[in-house]
């Protein structure tokens, strides 16, 4: 409504009042995109929930062959401690046959960059449409390539947790995360 | 896109003329906010109408982003506010602003008020658009109320009960009532739950009341200081940009003191016991309402009678209602009426009286100061009013605006 | 019209000013006056002392902690007193908190960052039960809720009479027996909290000597912080929006009277 552009008919100084007219309209622009500011800024996430964005998990009481599932970010995280027979099919599959080519040891390197491939941890969430995957509790069916398989459009994951067949587009995703020791990881 | 009074408005750019032809928008915001003919005469009393439009949506932007983060529920109610105010980011700003907000609008609505009884702007032709106006304030105070009771604190949920319980003072089937508005046998989770949803709904009637109150304002036009009519285009400027530019200095000003309240005295017009969690068992020694509904408290406790005490409160707003009809006078602006003038600041001297009355305990001397400033309330509405307009002599009026202020310019 | 205009707005003024003098009678709660200190977080420019309410915090959590909760308070909040993660990480290594295992039995843990300040009690009717039948109450926003704000706490804390002390009038006028707490700065004088501080209660790690007023001193401004973490915030963003409408209302000024021009 209150637009800069006046027309100047019968004023004193034209130049002059078009300048503030024009200098009163830029401060108000600029005003108005600060306060827009914090209103958006309120819908970010609180710092109470920032506080749980990392959480820290002791994975010593894993067995080797078990796997645990934590809530994280409100979303389930998968931790699989491997067996060795595991670990070697995943680095024995052939970059080719993948729908989403990563190597096994790029998906168990923490941000130290210390690969652990006896330590597999995701985001458990089927990467088609969201539902998740079977396959982290024994007696779980693990689906045709031993790893974990989404019951809502037959995704099958392979030991690696990558995209083996089915729908989904992408393999697992795997969370930051550091071993702060060989015990404790800080997931986020 | 430049025109004057009376000829349509011919627009240059191709969109807004295609929009324009299908839906007038533009026409209507040119008739309406641009060449509207606006007394050339008005004081900075008249900016109080755009600076409350400034707070009611501020008021609705800021409640919006804070029921995001609300917690309508007794158990977790103020721990979410101070959650907002911790916790979120900028919460605390978003909070303080509403907070505040709420007085500074009850503020510049007060001396849109007051400046609407002074110059006698509810006179014909404009009772309507008065009792539109009376019809905000009251839902205004609605919604501040239930907003006041939200982040349940102690002056919450105390303010809450005894608020509520005045209904009780209906005959016959008051507590029926009261139960009804509780949703149960005391201010307890339905309560809270319910005063949310009308927290939130309430704003947006007085938004369609107040666009009520815009169409009626616009086919008079406004009053001014003067009381008297334009006579013709020397008495008048267009709303844009002579009143556009004015409103916005003065809305301004208004914001710079409402600023410093939020940023500096965030807490001042508050009550330290609303930051006690409300505790329906232990009632606070001295329960006040806000202050802008201190002056309405000191009457309903000036009456010595329940039933009298509630009739009495909502009778002191039911009779701005009729308010033009009880004003005999034809003369409409204070300026010209050299009693009632008078009588006028001894009103505006009468609430703050109230008021604080209302803020203090009902004991010693405040109790029959209450009494009396009661008394002069009905007094100037129901019997001076009536009366001086048939025996006061107006001074003369002048005959037209801008003989007026081009006079005021040469003494 | 001028004078007349003037005039009202004169009288609301001053009806405004005593409005405020009123509520701010009522807001200094009686007729009792508060020392007043001057706090380093006072006036349009004060921050927090930051080493004042870390040593207020040692304050709390070793004594005050004892009966009071601050429910709204998380370890993390600590960090914003200046301390590191890791300071604030061996602060509390000691605290255990309650929660469950995934059996779904009570257990007790470590505190984590991410945890709200244990409260002393598992909940207010079990505070109650063990204060005399009144919960004390929680001080996460005390310095907030009481008339006087941290004059009023810090008051309170220096505030006690021994009753050896009280002359012979007191005694009478308050009622107090041998067994209460006679503190000037409490309504009513007699409260059910013993005198919580005293010299030497607590051993400050940063060498300050702990005498009564400066653990009183310390503690209020550990509440005071604890009440408004974002004062400091608050302040300075009011400054900077001030200063922009002030520059935004002088330019609307001058747009006004340049449109208003050729009409006065």
């Amino acid at each position: 409504m209150a637009t800069p552009s006046i027309p100047a008919g019968g004023h004193s100084d034209p130049t002059r009042r078009d300048f503030l007219m024009v200098a009163t309209g830029s401060l108000a622009a600029v005003g108005a995109a600060a306060t827009a500011w914090p209103f958006i800024n309120n819908l970010n996430p609180a710092a109470d929930t920032l506080a749980l964005a990392s959480v820290e998990v002791n994975v010593s009481p894993i067995q080797v062959g078990q796997a645990i599932t934590v809530n994280w970010r409100g979303q389930p995280l998968f931790i699989r401690h491997r067996t060795a027979q595991e670990i070697k099919e995943a680095d024995a599959v052939p970059l080719s046959e993948l729908r989403d080519p990563q190597t096994d040891n790029s998906r168990v390197t923490d941000l130290a960059k210390k690969v652990r491939p006896e330590w597999l941890i995701m985001v458990g969430v089927c990467t088609h449409l969201g539902c998740v995957p079977l396959g982290n509790k024994p007696g779980q069916p693990k689906g045709p390539y031993g790893g974990w398989f989404c019951p809502c459009h037959g995704s099958a994951y392979d030991t690696s947790g990558r995209i083996r067949v089915g729908p989904a587009p992408k393999n697992l995703v795997i969370p930051p995360y550091l071993f702060t020791s060989d015990t404790i990881v800080k997931v986020g | 896109m430049a025109s004057s009074h009376g000829t349509p408005p011919v627009f240059n750019n191709k969109v807004i003329a295609w929009i324009d032809h299908r839906l007038p928008i533009f026409s209507y915001l040119e008739k309406e906010y641009h060449t509207f003919p606006t007394p050339r005469n008005f004081n900075y009393f008249w900016n109080f109408g755009a600076i409350a439009t400034v707070m009611l949506v501020l008021m609705i932007a800021t409640g919006v982003v804070l029921a995001t983060n609300y917690q309508p529920n007794v158990l977790m109610a103020f721990d979410s506010v101070e959650r907002i105010d911790r916790d979120v980011p900028q919460g605390w700003l978003i909070r303080d602003l509403h907070m505040n907000g709420a007085s500074f609008f009850f503020i510049a609505v007060y001396i849109h008020i007051f400046r609407g009884m002074y110059y006698g702007s509810y006179k014909a032709p404009r009772e309507l658009l008065w009792i539109l106006g009376v019809v905000i304030f009251l839902l205004l105070m609605a919604t501040a109320f239930m907003g006041y009771v939200l982040p349940w604190g102690q002056m919450s949920f105390w303010g809450a009960t005894v608020i509520t319980n005045l209904f009780s003072a209906i005959p016959v089937v008051g507590q029926s009532v009261v139960d009804w508005l509780w949703g149960g046998f005391a201010v307890e989770n339905p309560t809270l739950n319910r005063f949310f949803a009308f927290h939130y709904l309430l704003p947006f009637i007085i938004v369609a009341v107040v666009a009520l109150h815009v169409v009626a304002l616009h086919v008079h036009g406004s009053n001014n200081p003067l009381g008297i009519d334009p006579k013709g285009p020397q008495d008048t400027v267009p709303f844009h940009p002579y009143y556009t530019m004015k409103d916005g200095f003065g809305v301004m000003i208004f914001l710079i003191i409402y600023a410093g309240f939020v940023f500096f005295a965030p807490d001042y017009l508050g009550h330290p016991d609303n930051y006690i969690p409300a505790n329906p068992l232990v009632t606070p020694d001295h329960i006040v309402p806000e202050w802008y509904f201190l002056p309405f408290y000191a009457i309903l406790r000036a009456i010595p009678d329940k039933l009298g005490g509630v009739l009495a409160m909502f009778g002191a707003i039911g009779v701005l209602f009729v308010l033009p009809w009880l004003d005999t006078s034809r003369v409409r602006s204070c300026t010209f009426r050299p009693i009632y003038k008078w009588f006028m600041y001894l009103l505006v001297i009468d609430v703050v009286i109230l008021g604080i009355c209302g803020a203090n305990p009902p004991e010693g001397w405040y109790v029959p100061l209450a009494q009396l400033a009661t008394l002069y309330y009905f007094f100037h509405f129901l019997i001076l009013l009536p009366i001086l307009g048939k025996i006061e002599r107006p001074l003369p009026l002048p005959p037209s605006i801008a003989d007026a202020v081009l006079k005021q310019k040469a003494g | 019209m001028r004078k007349s205009m003037k005039r009202l707005l004169v009288s609301g003024a001053l009806a405004l000013a005593s409005l405020s003098a009123g509520a701010a009678a009522i807001a200094a709660g009686g007729e009792i006056k508060l020392p007043s200190k001057q706090w380093h977080f006072q006036g349009p420019f004060g921050t927090y002392d930051r080493s004042a309410a870390q040593r207020g915090y040692q304050v709390y959590q070793e004594v005050c902690a004892a009966c009071h909760s601050m429910s709204l308070m998380y370890y993390r909040n600590l960090m914003a007193l200046g301390l590191t993660e890791g300071q604030v990480k061996s602060l509390i290594k000691d605290i255990q908190v309650p929660d469950l295992n995934d059996d779904g039995q009570p257990i007790e843990r470590p505190a984590k960052l991410s945890d709200r300040f244990k409260s002393p009690f598992p909940n207010a009717l079990a505070a109650a039960a063990a204060n005399n039948g009144k919960a004390p109450p929680d001080l996460s926003v005390i310095a907030k809720a009481r008339a006087g704000g941290p004059d009023y706490l810090y008051g309170l804390l220096i505030g006690y009479v021994p009753y050896d002390k009280l002359t012979p009038q007191q005694i009478k006028e308050f009622d107090v027996s041998k067994d209460d707490n006679f503190n000037k700065y409490f309504p009513g004088h007699k409260i059910g909290m013993a005198p919580p501080l005293a010299d030497d209660k607590v051993t400050y790690a940063d060498g300050t000597k702990a005498t009564l007023d400066q653990e009183a001193s310390d503690v209020t401004q550990f509440l005071a912080w604890a009440a408004e973490p974002h004062m400091e915030a608050r302040k300075r963003t009011g400054v900077r929006v001030i200063l922009f409408l002030l520059a935004l209302a002088g330019l609307m000024y001058a747009v006004k009277r340049s449109v208003w021009a050729d009409k006065h």
